[in-house]
């Protein structure tokens, strides 16, 4: 050790390792590894082990790089909404320019090595969605419309298809479908969010549409989303990767987020400030089981047609 | 003086380097096992050496 060595200054707000590893929003690339994993799975052209698993690794890098580019971007916002206050970058453990140095060599990493492990389909196609992420969603929409979580959610429905292109090295319906159904799932989800966490999104600036709208307006989106989502998660099951397994799971759990949404709806203001939004926040929980839910179906579903059994 | 002076700085650092590493580490194994996959499924390849083989030469009427 050198005698300079001594001399660097040091700040106390340092990050840690772990730090670094939050920038990458650890429970979202929790959701991009599951959604993607399925994707590879149900497709019809078997991967090799090692390079499913490679190629959902980087899917995933991906998923944590649009994170951090996120996080440095929003990072004046983050400061001023309770619930990600304690985000690295608001907290004062991460500078945002580090963030962002972080976001821009991890995106470039998961692309060219899920090209170079997969192909370069998939790649292209977690180029694009990094770029949707990051720019389209972050920088453009989020600040701008009622429409962002919409719009943005496309970013979050992306990892299935990209999972799939890994497999097939394509686009096909069923990818589609897929995509489908996180993009019609991810509204009625955060709206519930924003019923109950309003004043975070008021207090930061951001048009959520219990905002802009009102909180009545954003019940009757859920329900029309919902509605909306239902024919085609159920659709999916005549397809290739559809069958009996799929199609029970779906008509039950499209039936109560359909119902819960009614519900909802018909719910008025001062009843659900009355019972601290206990309907919302149930609501909000089922989405996350509905969407595991469903996907878990889908992988059974693959699992028994690939155990030599028919999808009927 | 002592040559191995350990400052703060590294001791608040080594979980962030150990960390670091350990990814370094992580990724050179995902790109070995991923050569190692790629070249067992690539079908069989011949270097050409500038020497006819017979194996080049088309085998017109099985003579």
């Amino acid at each position: 050790m050198s005698d300079a060595t001594q001399n660097i200054e040091t700040t106390s707000g340092e990050g840690q390792f772990g730090d670094y590893w939050a920038l990458l929003k650890p429970r979202v690339m929790s959701l991009v590894v599951f959604t993607a994993a399925v994707g590879v799975f149900v497709a019809p052209v078997s991967v090799h082990p090692f390079i499913a698993m490679v190629s959902i690794l980087f899917i995933a890098l991906g998923g944590g790089a649009s994170g951090a580019l996120n996080m440095w971007y929003d990072h004046d916002i983050d400061t001023i909404m309770k619930r990600t206050a304690n985000r690295p970058v608001p907290a004062g453990k991460v500078a945002p320019g580090e963030a962002l140095t972080l976001g821009l060599w991890l995106s470039f990493i998961s692309v060219t090595m899920l090209g170079l492990a997969s192909n370069w389909v998939a790649a292209g196609i977690l180029a694009f969605t990094i770029f949707f992420y990051a720019v389209v969603y972050t920088m453009w929409l989020k600040r701008w419309t009622p429409q962002n979580i919409v719009i943005g959610g496309a970013a979050g429905a992306f990892p299935p298809m990209i999972g799939w292109a890994v497999a097939t090295g394509g686009v096909s319906v069923e990818s589609v479908l897929l995509f489908c159904l996180i993009f019609m799932w991810t509204p009625p989800h955060f709206w519930a969010l924003a019923l109950f966490m309003n004043n975070d999104y008021t207090n930061a600036g951001v048009p959520m549409l219990t905002v802009t709208h009102g909180k009545r307006e954003t019940r009757k989106q859920i329900v029309i989303y919902a509605v909306l989502l239902a024919p085609l998660a159920i659709g999916a099951a005549f397809t290739s990767i559809g069958g009996w397994i799929y199609l029970t799971a779906a008509l039950y759990l499209n039936a109560k987020f359909v119902w819960g949404a009614c519900k909802l709806w018909q719910r008025e203001e001062d009843a659900a400030e009355a019972d601290e939004y206990k309907a919302e926040r149930a609501y909000f929980r089922f989405s996350l089981v509905y969407l595991f839910a469903s996907f878990c179906a889908l992988l059974a579903q693959a699992i028994w047609v690939k155990s030599g059994m028919g999808a009927w | 003086m002592a040559l191995k002076v350990e400052h703060e700085l590294h001791q608040r650092r080594f979980g962030r380097n150990i960390g670091v590493g350990l990814l370094l580490v992580g990724f050179v194994a995902i790109v070995f096992g991923l050569t190692v996959v790629k070249v067992k499924n690539t079908g069989f390849v011949e270097g050409y050496d500038h020497v006819a083989r017979p194996a080049l030469i088309d085998q017109e009427g099985g003579n």
